[in-house]
Formats: C-alpha cells, structure tokens, sequence
C-alpha cells in the first residue's frame, strides 16, 4: 500500500481522530490534577501561616513582646539559611523590632493577606521572589507579619506543568504511533481481502479470502465473503447447466428436424426452387447446430478443470501447423501470413484443445485482415511459460471493447458483416484458462496482436 | 456390406437404418447392449455401429469384449459425448472411428463406409491408381497420363487419402482429422481450400475432372463415368 493511500485509509482517521480525543481528555484531567496539586498547596502553605500565627500570638500572651522577639530569632537562626518562613515584628508606631524582612510589603492586604514580592538580593538566591503573609494584631498595639516565601511553591507549580505537558506530548506521540501501527495492521489484513477480491474480479472465481485461527470480526468478515462466493458459484454453476441443458435439450429436436430436412432432400424433387429452399433450410439447420455445439464445447471447457488429458509437445510444430493450414486460404486474399519462431518451446497441452484455440485465432486474422495485409505468428520463450503471439494489420480492436470480445455472442462493429458466430474468441479463453494460461490483446498500431501465454515445460531438454 | 447397429433410440435406429439401406448396405439392429454383444459375437460383420450409451451395457464395454474375444471386426462409435476426452476414451478402448452426435448422414454413410474397406494389414499399398493418376507412396511421385505432377508435402498426403478412399465419399473432418490429424471445428471451410489447390494440380490441364464435390457432404475422387 502507498504512503497517501495509507493515510486516506479510515482506519488512520479514525485513529487520528481517537488520538485527538484522547489528548482533549489527558489535557482535561492534567488540568484538574495541576489545579487542585496547586490549590493544595496554596491551602497548606496558609495553613501553616495561621499556624504559625497562632503558635507567635500564644506566646506574646504568655511571654509578652521579649518572649515573642526571642522565639521568631530562634526560628529565623534555626531555618537559615534557605528557610522559606518570613517574620517581622513591628512596634505600634510600625517600626521593626525583629525579623527577616526589613520592612512591610508596600501593597494593600486583602482579607488581611499580603501577595508581595520579595527582594533577596541579600540571599544566596538572588532575584525578587513572591511571598505571601499575614498580618496580624497583637494587643498593645504591636504587630506581627508572618508568612512564606512562595518561590519554591512556584517553582513546584513549574514543574508539574513542565510534567504534565511531557505527559501530554507523549500521549499525542505514542497515540500517534499506536495508531498507525494498529491501521497498519488493519490495512494489511483489509489488503489480503481486496488482493483476493481483484483476484477474482479478474476471474480467478475460485479464490477464498485466507482466515486466521482467532475468530475475530475479520475471520467473520473473510468467512461470510467466502461463503457469498460459495453461493454466486453455486449460483453461477446453475446458469450454466441450465444454459448447457437447453442447449443439450434443443439440440436432440433441432436435429431430428435436420434429419427429417435431410430425407426430403435425397428424394426426388421435380421443383428445383423448393429444392434449394430445402438446401437452405438445412445449412441453416446446420449452422444452428454448429452454434450449440459449440456452446456446449465451451460450457464443458470451462467447468473443466485441469484434469485434462496433456501432453508435452513443441508449440512451434502447433503453430507451423496452423499456419500451414490457413495458408492458402490468406494466399486466396493476397496476405502475408509468416511464422517466427524465436525459442523452441515445449509447453504441456490438450493439442486438439490448442489446435483449436490458435486456429481459431489465425482464422479470426485471416478473416479482419484486409487483403494485401499482414498476418504475423511468433513463438517466443518467456521465464515460465511459452507464448504464441498472433498480430494482424487488420482494423484492431478498439480498447473500451477488448474485454467484451471474450464475452459469448459479442461482435464488435466492424465484424458483424463478416460470418461467425461470435463464439470464436469465448472459445480460446475457455482453452486458454483450462491450460492455465494468459490471453491478452494488445495493440499493433495498426491492427491487433493476440497473446497466448502457456506454461511451459522446463526440463523440455532433457530425452 | 453387413452392418451391425446397436442403437436404443428408435428413432435414431431408423435413420440410420432406412439411410445405410438406401445406400445398398444390410442391416441388423440391436436395441440393447446384451443383445448386440450377443449378435456381434455370433456372426461376422462388415462394420459395427455402436452407440456410447445404451442400457444393460454400454457401448464402451461391448467393444472391449469384442477385443478381448480377438473379434477384429471395425467399429464406429457413436455418442452424444461429442468432447475430447470422451473421443480418446473411446478409440482407446478399440474403437476404430468415433462420430458425435448428432452427425450429418453423410458423415456416417463416409465413415462408414471407409471403415469397411480399411485395407487389411499386413497388405502394405505401394501404388495407388484411380484412372490415368498414379501415386508411387514410397517414391512421393505422382503422374497422371504420364505428366509429372509436383505436389507439397501436405497436397500428396490429401492425394493420398483420397485416392486410398476413391469412390467413396470423404467429409471435410475426416480429411482433417487423417490428413491434418486435428480433431477441431474450423471456423471457415480451409479445407476446401486446399482442396481446390489439389484440384489445380491434378485436373486442370486434363479432360476429364477425377475430384468431385459432393454437395451437402465433402468430396470424391473417382473414376470419370
């Protein structure tokens, strides 16, 4: 399968369309887990501010503002010197008395809470880093700020997100990856099913889809195929012996009329116009005859299989036979009828079946070619098989009809003066399948080449 | 000559029947295939014609017990299994001509009428003569009054047929299938074709004509009347 084809497939799209999906959802519940990660902390962090506040406010009460000013040293010394904690302590005239901070954050509280930033140029992490505090009133007028320097909580954040958005881009990424190789899979196992059905529009009927053991919806798709294709052929079977016997149940009366045709002939006559209208009458009989059992001939053909009886022989010899049996019958219209043989060639055949078959096609030739014309027969060798080609410098046949010429009964425009039945060309696909060959019509500008393709023989050298 | 039909199909045997009497030959029909068998070994016959499928036993069996009794006498068969396989089965089992069905009474009366005057073997034919023609096979020579005639490889060999057969009537498909040795249905008459080559050959520059058409059958070469 090509590259766009593969990206066209449904199978892709859905993926891509279930990758797009998916993402949505990871990015929704990444944004709830960084949301409610981050509102955590911010919830712990002021929890232990009031904590913190409320352990500062007890002592005041107890020790008054020296117990108070030892305490917040004693934290301040024991966090240094990366602590995150702020203190400041401040007289009613809004002087400080102790702390880690020089002075109030220059900001309006709201709900008693100050989000500041913090100047550390004097720490060892230089920079202006946030920080949230609380203020709170002490009695006698002194006051007392309490809070954290958020900086790390910040960075935290960063790194969740940071995280987070890996997680997504992976996701998209493996997404993508999972998808394609699943289509993929998908494909190739879709390709084995339209591989087999091109197979059998090309009329190899009696392909089946190959299954696998697993049983699963693919199994069940190929098996139902299969067994829709066990029916058309069962279906088409009936056609044809129904066609075969008609043709086989007209054939008996058609045949005593003939015969009755044929009595009255061989009597005495005295008029000599009704005797010529008898002769008509019975070379028509005949004609019709001939037209069913050549239908009959090509309904056998093709519900042959190849359990035909073959034999080796030189296709040359066939070909050189045909040619030498049309001869003088092209030499009657001045044509040039002229065998090549390139390769001897040994192929495995019926050699009446094939007999029939080439001369049918040289008799084709002879018949389209105009006189004067041309009529060329060549035996070439090919890898596996050995291959007649018989080119005409007839009309040819238009491209849009080259299937139809195999059909039964089909003459194409330029033949429906000239006599036959139509049958002639069903007749050699039928011998050409039985023979597992290729038939193909080909272009010989002007006029037409038709390629017998047969399976040739390989160890033909040996005695 | 004494022909012996084993035919079921009345209607068939009649046919048969009235037309190889009109032509001047005896005739005895069997309806079955015990009785012909029977008939076939009691008696001798010219020419046997044996339909493929008849009940109590079919065509194909009374032949191979007629062999197996050394009983040489020669047989057309006679089917509606007009195909291939069907034909070599047939002249395998020792037949000696096959003729589907259905056939042109004058195929028949030829077929017939060549296998009653098979030659016998052993009698090896070195020079055929009808008239004034004369055929040496060994030395490819033909001359008629005495003229040289050059014929190709192919023209001598339907020369030959028709002389070995002169007087009798030879179809197209019996030339095709001993002169050519294709069993096939052509399209349009070639044969008649080569025929009319011979023709050139051998009576253009003489009186009287030895290669007649016989309309509605095939061809005869004879003495002139």
């Amino acid at each position: 399968m090509n590259r766009s084809n593969f990206l066209a497939s449904s199978t892709f799209r859905l993926t891509l369309l279930y990758v797009v999906l998916f993402t949505v959802s990871v990015l929704l519940l990444f944004s709830f887990i960084y949301w409610s990660s981050v509102r955590y902390m911010a919830i712990q962090s002021d929890a232990a501010i009031r904590t913190e506040i409320q352990a500062l406010a007890e002592r005041y009460e107890s020790r008054g503002v020296p117990g108070l000013r030892r305490l917040i040293l004693d934290r301040i010394t024991r966090q240094q010197p990366t602590g995150s904690s702020l203190y400041l302590l401040s007289d009613p005239l809004g002087r400080p008395i102790v702390g880690n901070i020089s002075r109030w954050p220059q900001v309006a509280p709201k709900d008693g809470w100050f989000n500041f930033n913090l100047d550390t140029s004097d720490r060892d992490e230089p920079g202006l880093h946030p920080a949230r505090a609380r203020r709170f009133q002490l009695t006698g007028g002194f006051q007392l700020l309490v809070g954290q320097d958020i900086h790390e909580l910040k960075s935290a954040q960063r790194r969740i997100i940071t995280a987070l958005s890996w997680g997504v881009i992976l996701t998209v990424l493996l997404g993508l990856a999972g998808g394609f190789f699943i289509s993929r899979k998908m494909l190739t196992r879709l390709e084995v099913i339209n591989e087999t059905s091109q197979r059998i529009i090309a009329g190899e009927l009696d392909q089946r889809v190959p299954m696998s053991s697993r049983q699963d919806e693919f199994d069940r798709l190929s098996s139902n195929l299969n067994q829709m294709l066990d029916q058309i052929q069962e279906l088409m079977d009936g056609i044809r012996q129904v066609s075969d016997n008609i043709a086989h149940d007209l054939k008996t009366p058609l045949f005593r009329l003939r015969q009755k045709l044929e009595s009255l002939t061989s009597g005495t006559s005295p008029d000599p116009a009704a005797s010529l209208n008898l002769q008509d009458a019975l070379a028509e009989a005949d004609r019709l005859l001939n037209l069913f059992n050549a239908l009959l001939r090509i309904a056998r053909l093709e519900s042959e299989s190849a359990r035909t009886i073959k034999r080796s022989l030189p296709l040359s010899d066939l070909v050189r036979d045909v040619a030498e049996l049309y001869e003088p019958l092209s030499d009657e219209k001045h044509q040039h009828l002229s065998v090549n043989v390139q390769t001897p060639v040994a192929i495995l055949a019926d050699r009446d079946m094939l007999f029939q078959a080439l001369a049918n096609l040289v008799d084709n030739a002879v018949k389209y070619t105009p006189e004067g014309g041309y009529i060329w027969l060549t035996v070439t060798a090919e890898a596996s098989s050995g291959v007649v080609t018989v080119c005409d410098s007839g009309p040819g046949i238009a491209p849009a009809e080259r299937e139809k010429v195999f059909q039964r009964f089909y003459r194409a425009d330029v033949s429906r003066s000239t006599p036959g039945n139509g049958l002639g060309l069903s007749l050699v696909r039928a011998v050409v399948h039985l023979h597992n060959g290729k038939l193909a019509l080909l272009d010989n500008d002007p006029g037409l080449c038709i390629q017998v393709a047969l399976p040739r023989i390989l160890n033909d050298l040996k005695p | 000559m004494r022909i012996l039909l084993i035919e079921d199909d009345p209607q068939a045997a009649r046919y048969i029947t009235r037309g190889l009497r009109e032509a001047g030959h005896v005739l005895v029909v069997a309806n079955n295939g015990a009785d012909g068998l029977s008939m076939a070994s009691d008696e001798e016959y010219d020419v046997l014609i044996i339909d493929r499928m008849l009940p109590s036993m079919d065509g194909l069996s009374i032949v191979q017990s007629l062999r197996e009794q050394d009983n040489h006498a020669p047989v057309l068969i006679l089917s509606a299994l007009g195909d291939l396989e069907d034909r070599v089965s047939g002249l395998r089992a020792g037949g000696d001509d096959y003729l589907p069905k259905p056939f042109a009474f004058e195929e028949l009366l030829a077929r017939v009428e060549a296998l009653g005057r098979r030659p016998n073997q052993g009698n090896v034919t070195t020079h055929l003569t009808v008239a004034d023609l004369k055929m040496d096979i060994l030395g490819r020579k033909v001359q008629r009054a005495d003229k040289p005639i050059v014929l190709q490889p192919r023209e001598f060999r339907l020369l030959e047929y028709l002389m070995r057969h002169s007087g009798q009537v030879v179809t197209r498909t019996m030339l095709l299938e001993n002169v050519w040795d294709y069993h096939f249905d052509p399209q349009t008459n070639v044969i008649d074709v080569h025929v009319s080559r011979l023709r050139a050959k051998i009576d253009r520059d003489f009186e009287e004509p030895l290669l007649y058409t016989v309309r509605g059958a095939g061809y005869m070469l004879r003495e002139p009347e």
